[in-house]
């Protein structure tokens, strides 16, 4: 019944739990967790990436005839934010307080910018184009859901 | 991929030296106006138009508020509005040079009665804020976007033409150049100035960054959809005053005032209460100084009512009070902590940017440590203090002057720091 934007913005608000969680233990020096939930953060948002560039990007283009617009950008930005997840899961792994608070912050106002502009701008575009289909694409998207 | 990745990345954003530009010289402009207050103590207190206090205000609202937000606004407008600033680095060294000549030339002109080095501000304030206007209004036009903070920022640079031209005029007639009212003409100056520009452009960029930076809910659609358009109603409203044959019926300006008070009020407690509810519980710098800015608002909202109904509003002090908590405790806190949000996330930005630094680029709190924005926190906390304090015991009026520049001679030094490391990795071999 839910819209894809209020799908995909669900997303966003439970990726941003499991990030405050993992920020928090590494804050605390509980490494354990901090890796644990960095992972699941990691895990949920590239399953979210997924569902985006599967099933909404490609729908998005075709009915727009449009490739090389605000779906081509987020894409390149999904890129950039898989990039930086590797450099906060390092600095976890060698218990570097400092260096991943430091980049887990940065990542955390990369992502954030990221969310504004599919919350703002591609997904409200993405409701209007497929008024009737939402069921149909929320399903398709659920089909994708990981266990995690 | 990285090619394309690159350069995508950085059209939207100007080159760094635009934003540096204004950054590092925002705390200069506050550190003079610490040193003003040294030297002058409790004399800057006994009155809001005293040459001094008049140098003081403008040091702290051009040269420190002014300048920080023109910087801000060239990063951001691309970032929220999807629509850059043409020309970025000409348009930069448009506007910044001449604001801070600009501002200096004010400052000194209001403080020693120079009608020389006012004439010279006017012209330069002139330049500064009408290729400001212009380029922001063109890049605000051309937005494809219609979201809140983009009608924010197009209400709050409508309100800065109208601060400037009417600050321009007020100039024109201390050179006397022209003949107007002093005293209505000055409110709404100030009006336009701090409630229209300042205000609004500071609430329409934290319904932006307060959910980003804290993972706060979102704000309420009735405070981000009505507050900046009521705001500038009531403003437009008053502004009818000194065009009216007689005065308006005090009801009538109360009540404006009532309703900018009231927006002011209740967006200072939403944003306290959005703070308290946030998901990330990490102690926050920045979060500090936005608390201090808020809980400031909220006190400078409370003092006017005050003000309103026991005779509090006829004390000398009541208006230089109004102008400490909203000026220094609630709009330069508020800029004060943001700065230590952006400038290491752009040193970190524009360093990633380039390929073969993309995996060595420093986090953000290795830009500027904590520890070094958390003692300057601190000072900023016990300078305010002073300065409230110094409201009845005058005499702290020298000690606050120089905690304000050591405050802000430690923010200029972390800035400085950050600035370097980015000079220093961004000339090293990448890689």
């Amino acid at each position: 019944m839910s819209t894809i934007s209020s799908y995909l913005t669900a997303e966003h608000r439970e990726a941003d739990v499991l990030f405050s969680y993992a920020e928090q233990a590494i804050a605390d020096g509980d490494w354990m967790q901090a890796e644990t939930w960095f992972q699941r953060f990691t895990a949920a948002t590239l399953n979210h990436f997924e569902k985006e560039e599967t099933v909404v990007f490609p729908a998005f283009e075709q009915a727009t005839g449009n490739s090389s617009g605000p779906t081509r950008m987020m894409r390149i930005e999904h890129e950039e934010i898989r990039g930086m997840f590797d450099r906060v899961s390092n600095a976890i792994v060698i218990h570097d307080v400092e260096g991943s608070l430091g980049l887990a912050e940065t990542l955390l106002i990369v992502i954030q910018q990221h969310n504004i502009k599919e919350e703002q701008v591609l997904y409200p575009m993405t409701d209007r184009l497929f008024g009737g289909q939402h069921d149909g694409m929320v399903l398709q998207m659920r089909q994708l859901q990981s266990a995690g | 991929m990285n090619g394309a990745h690159t350069s995508l990345a950085l059209e939207q954003a100007p080159p760094i030296s635009v934003p540096f530009r204004f950054f590092l010289a925002a705390p200069v402009f506050l550190l003079a106006a610490g040193g003003l207050m040294l030297a002058n103590g409790p004399e800057l207190l006994a009155s809001r138009w005293h040459p001094a206090t008049l140098a003081l205000v403008h040091l702290l609202t051009l040269g420190f508020l002014a300048t920080s937000m023109a910087g801000a606004l060239m990063q951001m407008l691309p970032v929220v509005a999807g629509a850059p600033i043409a020309f970025p680095r000409t348009v930069a060294g448009l506007v910044h040079l001449p604001l801070m000549a600009g501002t200096l030339w004010l400052a000194r002109g209001l403080d020693r009665a120079d009608a020389h080095d006012i004439r010279l501000a006017m012209a330069a304030l002139t330049l500064a804020c009408g290729v400001l206007l212009l380029a922001c209004g063109h890049s605000l036009l051309h937005s494809p976007v219609r979201h809140a903070t983009v009608r924010a920022m197009r209400l709050a640079l409508l309100a800065l033409t109208a601060t400037a031209g009417i600050g321009i005029a007020l100039a024109a007639v201390r050179v006397g150049m022209l003949n107007l009212a002093l005293l209505p003409w000055t409110s709404l100056h100030a009006q336009w100035g701090l409630i229209g520009w300042v205000g609004v452009l500071v609430m329409g960029v934290s319904w932006q960054v307060i959910p980003m930076f804290q993972l706060t809910p979102a704000y309420p659609a009735a405070v981000t959809r009505w507050f900046g358009g009521v705001i500038y109603a009531a403003l437009t409203l008053d502004s009818a005053t000194p065009w009216l044959a007689s005065a308006p019926a005090a009801w009538i300006t109360t009540g404006t005032h009532g309703v900018l008070v009231t927006c002011l009020a209740s967006y200072a407690l939403v944003t306290l209460r959005l703070q308290a509810a946030r998901r990330r519980k990490l102690p926050d710098v920045s979060l500090q100084f936005w608390r201090i800015g808020m809980a400031s608002l909220l006190a400078a909202a409370l003092l006017w009512l005050a003000g309103q109904v026991t005779s509090i509003g006829d004390d000398p002090r009541y208006p230089i009070a109004l102008g400490m908590l909203y000026l220094a405790g609630f709009a330069i806190s508020v800029v004060n902590g943001m700065l230590y949000k952006i400038v290491p996330f752009l040193v970190w930005f524009h360093l990633q940017s380039h390929p073969a630094r993309r995996n060595t680029a420093p986090g953000m709190k290795l830009v500027i440590a904590d520890s070094d924005s958390r003692r300057q926190l601190r000072l900023h906390t016990i300078a305010l203090l002073l300065l409230f304090a110094s409201l009845g015991w005058p005499v702290l009026a020298h000690v606050a002057g120089f905690t304000f520049v050591l405050s802000a001679g430690w923010l200029w030094w972390n800035l400085l720091q950050a600035t370097r490391m980015y000079i220093r990795l961004a000339a090293g071999s990448p890689g």
